[in-house]
C-alpha cells in the first residue's frame, strides 16, 4: 500500500483526472508529439546511452575500435571459460543437423521449421524451456492486418522507431511476413484477441501509425511460447531437447565452418560437446548485465552468452551501442522492482503524469523517447515521486482505463498486471502505477542478412541475439513478431545450409587464438564469459567461503 | 542516513537464516547464500520456474506459490520444487477434433476427479482448476480454455493432486484447440496474407528499401496517425 505522503501526490492525479479523461474522450491528441528536433534533444540529454561512459572502445574482435556498451565490452574483452586441450572432438556427445542454441520463442520457431525441412534437430537450452523473455512479453505482437493498414505503413513506422539506422531488407522480411506470422500462431492454436465480429482486436503501441498490436490479454508472450513450446514437444522424434546446459563455446572446423558448440551442464557441472551441420543461436539479450546499474525486467538467464560466443568464433555486432530502457518498469513497492509494466496499459489509455498529477509527454512515443522524457522529469524538473527506499518514479494513470473503457477492462485485458500488483496490496484499478525506465532490450546484436546468416559460414541467429531489424530503437510488439519471422527462417535456411555442407575436422583453435589475444590487451585472468548467471550473492558470505572457486560468477 | 533494516527468520532444508523483512523467497535464498541454477526463471511471475511449498509458523499446512512472487514470513519453512516429471502425451493438432475424444484419448486421468479442490486451492496464479478439470469432464473445451488462460505451468496441481492428472498440459491442449478451431476466424486476417502472397505490397516495399534516409524520413514524418 502507498504510503501517506505517496497518497498526497495520488491525491492530485485523482484532481485532474476528470480533465484528462475529456481530453482523451475527444478524440484529439492529449499531448503534442515531439518533433524530430525535439526527439533529438531529449535523446541526447536525458538517454542512459549519452551518457559519457556509457560506451567504451572494444579493444580485439571483429568489432575493434567501435565503441559498444560498456558492460558488453567488459564480456567481450575476456578469457573463455574452458581449457580447448581437454577436449576430444573426434568423438563428439551428440551429432545432429542443426543446434538451436536458447529455447524462447525464435528458437522453437527455428526448431519447427528445421524439422518441417527435414533436418535432425538438437535444442538446448540454460534454463528451462520456455524459461525465457519471450514468455514474459505482455503487451502484444504487431502485424498490419486492418483494411487501413499494411505492411507499408508498418516498414515506415518500424523504420521511424529505428531512427532509420535499421537494414532495409531485414525490415521488409519483418513487415511482409508479419501477417502470415499472426496465422501461423493462429493455426498452431494461439487464442487472441477478437473482437465482437470475428476479426483481430487491435490496439496501439508506441510508435505506431495504426493500431496494429494483436495481443492475448497481457499474456501475449506467453500465450506465442507456451503454444510453439507444446507443438516442439509434440515431435520427440525430430527435436531432442537439453535442459539447464548452455552453450559456453562454439566448435567450428578447420574450414572455417561452424560445426557445433560447447555445452555445460549447470547441474552436474559436466562440459558435453555437439557436432552440428549449422548452429542457430537464438540466445536472447542481455538484461542481467544491469548496464549502467538500471534494474532488469529480464529474466535470470539474460547474459548475452550467444554474442560472445558467436563474437570469439568470428561474427560482428551491429548497433550494440543501443540500449533499450521500457520507459515502465515498476518503482513501487520495493519487491517488483524493475518489474515490466506492459506498455499495453498506455496503449488502452493509461497517461503518464508528474507529481503534481499534469501530463508532460504523449503516451505513445517510441520507447527512447518516452523513456527519455520519464527521466527528464524527475531529474531536470523534480516532477517525479520519491519511494521511501529512495527510487524516484512517475506516475502511470491506470484507474483511467476503466473510466475510458468501463469497470472490469482491466481484469479482463490486463489480468496478469492486476495480479502482479495485487499480490503486493495495490488495487490498480483504483490507484496509478508508480513507474520508471527500466533495462529492457538489446537493440543490437549479432549482425545478420535476410537469411539468418552471421559472418560466420554456418552459423544463424535469430531473436533478440541478431541485430539490425529494430535499428537503434524497438517498437513494442516487434519484438514478438521477429522471434516468429526470423526464427521460422533461421530454421528453414539452416536445414537447407545443413543439407549440403561437408564439415572438415572439429577444432576449437579460435578460443585459443581469442584468448591470446585478450592476454595481450592485458585483461586479468579472473575475467571470464560468457557470464551464463549472473551473481547476487552477498558480501558478507563470499567473506565466509573460504576455499569456493568463482569461475566469472558461477561457483 | 543507515537505517536498519528488520529482519526475519526463515528455514531453507531445514537450517535457519536471518534475512530482510519483505524479501521474496528468491531474495532470501540468495541472500542466503543460494547460488540458484535451477528453480527460477524470469523472476517476473511468468514462466512458473519456481514453484514453492512452504509452511508458516505454527501451522500444519503446507502452502505453495512462486518464489519469485511470495514475500517471506517469520518463521517460514521452505522447498523448492523445480520441475515436476509429468507425464506430457504427444498429438497431432491437425488430426484432433475440439471435442471430449481428444481429452479422452489423450488424457484419461482427468475423469478421475474426485472433486476434491485440492488443485485450485495450491494454485499460485488463483486458478479455478478444478472447474476447468470439470469443464473438459463436460466437453466444455472453450469454458476451460478460457478459466485455465493465465497458467505459468508451475506443476504444482499435478503434484498435488490425488487423482494423478495433469491439468496444465491439458489445459494447454484445450487452449489450443480453442484458439485453432472454436475461436472465429478474422477475414481481414485470411484476406491480408492473401494479398502478400500475391505481391500486391512487393513493388511499393522495393521502392523503399531502395529508398534514400532522406526520402523515409520524410514518409515517416508525414504519415497520418490513427490510434482507434
Amino acid at each position: 500500500m502507498y504510503p501517506k505522503y505517496m497518497r498526497e501526490s495520488i491525491k492530485k492525479v485523482e484532481k485532474t483526472r476528470p480533465e484528462r479523461l475529456k481530453l482523451a474522450r475527444s478524440g484529439k491528441s492529449i499531448f503534442p508529439m515531439m518533433s524530430a528536433e525535439e526527439r533529438e534533444q531529449v535523446l541526447n540529454n536525458f538517454h542512459p546511452d549519452y551518457k559519457k561512459d556509457a560506451r567504451k572502445k572494444v579493444r580485439i574482435g571483429p568489432n575493434k575500435g567501435e565503441k559498444i556498451t560498456t558492460e558488453v565490452v567488459n564480456q567481450l574483452e575476456a578469457y573463455s571459460r574452458i581449457k580447448p586441450e581437454y577436449f576430444n572432438l573426434k568423438h563428439p556427445d551428440y551429432e545432429t543437423d542443426v543446434l538451436v542454441i536458447g529455447a524462447g520463442s525464435a528458437g522453437f520457431s527455428a526448431a519447427l521449421l528445421a524439422a518441417e525441412n527435414g533436418a535432425d534437430v538438437l535444442l538446448v537450452t540454460k534454463l528451462r524451456i520456455g524459461d525465457s523473455n519471450s514468455m514474459m512479453a505482455q503487451g502484444g505482437i504487431q502485424a498490419a492486418v486492418r483494411p487501413d493498414d499494411n505492411p507499408v505503413l508498418h516498414y515506415l513506422d518500424v523504420m521511424g522507431g529505428g531512427h532509420f539506422d535499421n537494414k532495409p531488407d531485414l525490415v521488409k522480411a519483418l513487415v511482409s511476413e508479419a501477417p502470415d506470422a499472426i496465422h501461423w500462431l493462429q493455426e498452431l492454436g494461439v487464442m487472441f484477441d477478437r473482437n465482437e465480429d470475428g476479426t483481430m482486436l487491435t490496439k496501439p503501441g508506441g510508435g505506431t501509425c495504426r493500431p496494429r498490436m494483436h495481443s492475448a490479454r497481457d499474456y501475449t508472450g506467453a500465450a506465442i511460447c507456451r503454444t510453439i513450446r507444446d507443438e516442439v514437444m509434440n515431435r520427440p522424434d525430430q527435436i531432442k531437447i537439453l535442459e539447464h546446459q548452455p552453450a559456453v563455446e562454439l566448435i567450428k572446423d578447420d574450414k572455417g565452418n561452424t560445426a557445433g558448440a560447447v555445452l555445460y551442464h549447470l547441474e552436474n557441472k559436466n562440459y558435453y560437446t555437439v557436432k552440428a551441420k549449422a548452429t542457430i543461436i537464438t540466445t536472447g539479450g542481455f538484461g542481467r548485465l544491469h548496464v549502467k546499474g538500471f534494474e532488469t525486467t529480464n529474466h535470470y538467464g539474460a547474459t548475452a552468452d550467444g554474442l560472445v560466443v558467436a563474437y570469439r568464433a568470428g561474427a560482428n555486432l551491429l548497433y550494440m551501442d543501443s540500449v533499450q530502457y521500457h520507459p515502465t518498469g515498476a518503482v513501487y513497492p520495493p519487491q517488483i522492482l524493475g518489474f515490466l509494466c506492459t506498455e499495453k496499459l498506455r496503449g488502452l489509455g493509461a497517461q503518464p503524469v508528474n507529481k503534481d498529477g499534469d501530463l508532460f509527454v504523449h503516451p505513445l512515443e517510441p520507447r527512447d523517447i518516452e523513456a527519455s522524457a520519464f527521466i527528464r522529469e524527475c531529474i531536470e524538473r523534480n516532477k517525479g515521486i520519491e519511494t521511501p527506499a529512495g527510487q524516484v518514479g512517475i506516475w502511470l494513470d491506470s484507474p483511467l482505463i476503466e473510466k475510458l473503457s468501463g469497470a472490469g477492462t482491466i481484469k479482463k485485458n490486463l489480468p496478469a498486471m492486476l495480479r502482479q500488483f495485487e499480490r503486493f496490496d495495490v488495487d490498480i484499478t483504483k490507484d496509478p502505477i508508480l513507474v520508471y525506465p527500466t533495462l529492457h532490450y538489446q537493440n543490437g546484436g549479432i549482425e545478420i542478412n535476410d537469411h539468418c546468416e552471421s559472418q560466420v559460414s554456418g552459423l544463424f541467429v535469430a531473436g533478440e541475439a541478431a541485430g539490425g531489424i529494430h535499428g537503434r530503437n524497438r517498437l513494442m510488439g516487434n519484438s514478438q513478431l521477429d522471434l516468429i519471422v526470423f526464427g521460422r527462417r533461421a530454421g528453414i535456411y539452416a536445414a537447407e545450409y545443413a543439407k549440403k555442407v561437408k564439415l572438415g575436422k572439429l577444432s576449437l583453435v579460435h578460443i585459443i587464438d581469442y584468448d591470446k589475444e585478450v592476454e595481450k590487451i592485458g585483461v586479468d585472468k579472473k575475467h571470464i564469459s560468457p557470464m551464463v548467471l549472473p551473481d547476487y550473492t552477498p558480501e558478507s558470505v563470499k567473506k565466509r567461503q573460504h576455499t569456493t572457486e568463482y569461475k566469472g560468477t558461477l561457483r | 542516513m543507515s537505517k536498519k533494516i528488520p529482519m526475519v527468520k526463515v528455514y531453507i532444508l531445514g537450517e535457519g537464516f536471518d534475512v530482510p523483512e519483505g524479501s521474496t523467497i528468491i531474495n532470501a535464498l540468495e541472500y542466503s547464500g543460494f547460488q540458484l541454477t535451477v528453480g527460477v526463471g524470469c523472476r517476473e511471475g511468468f514462466c512458473g520456474a519456481c514453484g514453492t511449498l512452504y509452511r508458516e509458523k505454527g501451522d500444519y499446512k503446507l502452502q505453495a506459490g512462486l518464489a519469485c512472487q511470495t514475500v517471506v514470513t517469520d518463521g517460514m519453512n521452505i522447498a523448492q520444487i523445480p520441475f515436476v516429471p509429468a507425464e506430457k502425451p504427444v498429438y497431432d493438432i491437425n488430426k484432433l477434433d475440439p471435442d471430449i475424444e481428444a481429452f479422452k484419448v489423450l488424457y484419461p486421468t482427468l475423469f478421475r476427479c474426485v472433486g476434491c479442490n485440492t488443485c485450485t486451492k495450491i494454485c499460485p496464479q488463483d486458478i479455478e482448476v478444478m472447474d476447468y478439470v470439470q469443464a473438459l469432464i463436460r466437453g466444455d473445451i472453450e469454458r476451460a480454455a478460457d478459466l485455465s488462460f493465465d497458467c505459468i505451468r508451475c506443476g504444482l496441481c499435478a503434484l498435488r493432486c490425488p487423482a494423478e492428472i495433469v491439468q496444465y498440459n491439458a489445459a494447454i491442449l484445450a487452449r489450443r484447440l480453442t484458439g485453432r478451431y472454436l475461436m472465429p476466424k478474422s477475414p481481414d486476417l485470411e484476406n491480408r496474407v492473401k494479398e502478400i502472397t500475391e505481391g500486391l505490397f512487393e513493388e511499393e516495399l522495393e521502392k523503399l528499401e531502395k529508398s534514400k534516409k532522406e526520402t523515409i524520413k520524410k514518409r515517416y514524418y508525414d504519415r497520418d496517425i490513427k490510434t482507434a
